[in-house]
């Protein structure tokens, strides 16, 4: 028998762990997955959500969403609330790369506009955005400066001259929460962000020149000031090694401190500390300066982005519209209100491989966007398309205003690197008309799209399962990769 | 004597990397999980030795010891920017607690020289363990990439 046997389906692509799956689940387990990805889901991410619904203090559901994998304690593509009275709060829940995000950049062009300029435009935009493992920063931060940047973020950089003002509106949390305390960040993860402040990293990170091919809703996407044919630029990165140390010095601290507490955990490495501990206070604090950093990060980049934009096309990044669509993070605890049987109650949102898909209302949600619900960017992978949806009701009820993030990982770096080779998939990307630059050939062959899940798929059930629904598709017409 | 086959080797995880590091001695298993990770970040055949650098740890017990000595490796090689071809470490156990001193040689990355690898971002504590096999010790651990 399979322990798939003991899941209940609840409606189309919407499925149940129920308590009886681990006696010590304090909630039930909800997976929002297509029969086909239900089918070949990995036993292990399942006992994952089961095991997080054992954690003191967790509310409603642990929640897998469509892009569900196996994680380290908590899965990848999961949300768990806690209660501040008897809950807790996890660094696993965030994972390494806190903040890892997405922004996305309007303009004014069509692929018309800039076609005979492509391979100028992607080489500037590699030359001006340092990128790959072992990469620098290009700028120097004074003394303590990098306090600063821990605890303002995306303020931080407009108030240095990275970016416009406006800016700011349009990033989720304004690019900087103000609970963030750069005293509670050790001196080595301070150490190794300052070389790396505005660079992209390596992996799946990249910067990408798309092409808006689809609108599934027009109204919706007028709002968010997005039309068929325009081009836009993403970026996806995050607190580089900055956002690494602090998640590895606090799941130390966190080893001893649920001993400590006599918190009894199914997995080490769900590590937790009650909602009001120290441990738990200064993790979150932490926690929160790293998210400013990785803000910080995509605003230095974003500047930098206009910069190059601005020298190939001899034109005013204004006069481009370059404005900012949006941007999201989908590794981070948030402080929230929600309703819990039908009263506002406060909550630590853990969203792991998760992003933010607040419906209509919230006042979260920038005013001008705030009566369709916010913007979610979801990425896809290297020459797949990338989506943007909104926020819903149904995610307020259901998954604590959350969906996808992107495709997740179907292959190892290794098993890619056999199936695929680097001259295969440039060739392929260059018949599907998509110019690539990458710091290495290994990087090209490891991040191929068919090392991932299919994005479409996954975009797909978020939005038949109505927890964000599809607005727009873009496809990448450039990428650079680290 | 009996001498191990290879230093280390490495194994498969979907999203990263995983590695098993032999030793006829401790020492010898940790300065091999070094070698194992300047191998996915770069090619290790490829990096000369000419800087040194010393540092010791302190920890409560052994896999304590291999996830600190790995992360001080990695904090080195990004602060530095260095990229290391060369572990000599030697553990010591006094009443409760374990040290390691090691000295480690490399070069300052170039990458117009060096392989460029993969970057990574952390070290876990999945699957990390210490321990004697048929006489050799293996540490195992997973990188974060």
């Amino acid at each position: 028998m399979s322990i798939k046997d003991n899941i209940n389906k609840i409606r189309e692509n919407v499925w149940e762990i129920p308590g009886t799956y681990n006696k010590k689940m304090r909630a039930t387990g909800r997976l929002y997955i297509d029969d086909e990805g239900f089918e070949n889901l990995e036993e292990g991410a399942i006992d994952q959500i089961a095991n997080v619904a054992c954690l003191p203090g967790i509310q409603k559901f642990s929640i897998g969403l469509p892009d569900i994998h196996f994680g380290y304690g908590f899965p990848i593509g999961g949300v768990a609330a806690f209660s501040p009275n008897n809950g807790i709060i996890s660094p696993g829940g965030v994972g390494f790369d806190i903040n890892c995000g997405v922004r996305m950049i309007r303009t004014n062009l069509t692929q018309e506009d800039i076609q005979d300029k492509m391979d100028e435009l992607l080489d500037a935009l590699f030359k001006n955005i340092p990128s790959g493992v072992g990469s620098k920063g290009k700028i120097t931060l004074k003394e303590n400066e990098i306090n600063d940047v821990l605890d303002y973020g995306a303020k931080w950089a407009v108030e240095n001259g990275y970016g416009w003002q406006e800016d700011l509106t349009f990033l989720e949390e304004n690019g900087c929460i103000e609970d963030a305390d750069s005293t509670k960040v050790s001196d080595k993860a301070k150490k190794r962000g300052i070389p790396q402040l505005g660079s992209l990293g390596s992996g799946n990170h990249f910067i990408e020149i798309q092409k808006v091919t689809d609108i599934y809703d027009e109204e919706i996407a007028k709002v968010f000031g997005i039309k068929e044919g325009m081009i836009t630029i993403m970026i996806h990165t995050g607190s580089r090694g900055c956002g690494h140390q602090v998640c590895s010095d606090y799941l130390r601290k966190m080893d001893r401190a649920y001993k400590k507490y006599k918190i009894d955990i199914p997995d080490r490495q769900l590590a937790c500390a009650p909602y009001d501990s120290d441990e738990a206070q200064d993790y979150l604090k932490a926690m929160y300066a790293a998210a400013n950093y990785a803000w910080a990060n995509r605003q230095m980049i974003t500047h930098w982005v206009r910069e190059s934009f601005e020298n190939v096309l001899s034109k005013d990044a204004k006069d481009m519209n370059m404005g900012v669509i949006y941007d999201v993070a989908h590794n981070i605890v948030k402080e929230e209100t929600h309703e819990i049987k039908g009263n506002n109650s406060d909550l630590i949102v853990h969203r792991k491989g998760a992003t933010r898909a607040f419906g209509p209302g919230r006042n979260e949600i920038p005013e001008e966007y705030r009566d369709v619900g916010q913007p979610v960017l979801i990425p896809g992978t290297m020459g797949t398309a990338s989506y943007v949806l909104h926020g819903t009701d149904i995610a307020m009820e259901e998954t604590f205003g959350s969906t996808a993030h992107g495709a997740g990982r179907l292959l190892s770096r290794t098993q890619a690197k056999k199936d695929y080779s680097s001259e295969e998939i440039e060739k392929d990307l260059e018949s599907k008309g998509i110019k690539i630059k990458a710091t290495s050939k290994n990087v090209i062959a490891e991040e191929a799209s068919g090392a991932y899940k299919d994005i479409d798929g996954v975009v797909k059930t978020s939005d038949t399962t109505g927890i964000a629904k599809i607005v727009a598709k873009v496809v990448p017409i450039a990428v650079t990769k680290g | 004597m009996k001498k191990i086959k290879q230093p280390f080797k490495f194994f498969d995880v979907t999203a990263d990397i995983g590695f098993i590091a032999f030793g006829n001695t401790i020492n010898e298993s940790f300065e091999n999980a070094g070698l194992a990770m300047f191998n996915v970040i770069s090619d290790t055949t490829n990096i000369a030795k000419n800087k040194e650098f010393d540092f010791f740890i302190e920890s409560e017990d052994e896999v304590s010891l291999l996830y600190d000595f790995l992360e001080e490796l990695l904090f080195l090689h990004e602060i530095e920017f260095m990229l290391f071809s060369d572990f000599k470490v030697k553990i010591s156990k006094n009443d409760n607690n374990f040290r390691l001193d090691a000295k480690i040689k490399g070069e300052e990355i170039n990458w117009d020289i060096h392989e460029r690898g993969s970057e990574i971002k952390a070290i876990t504590y999945h699957l990390m363990n210490v321990s004697v096999n048929e006489g050799f010790y293996e540490v195992k651990g997973i990188f974060d990439l």
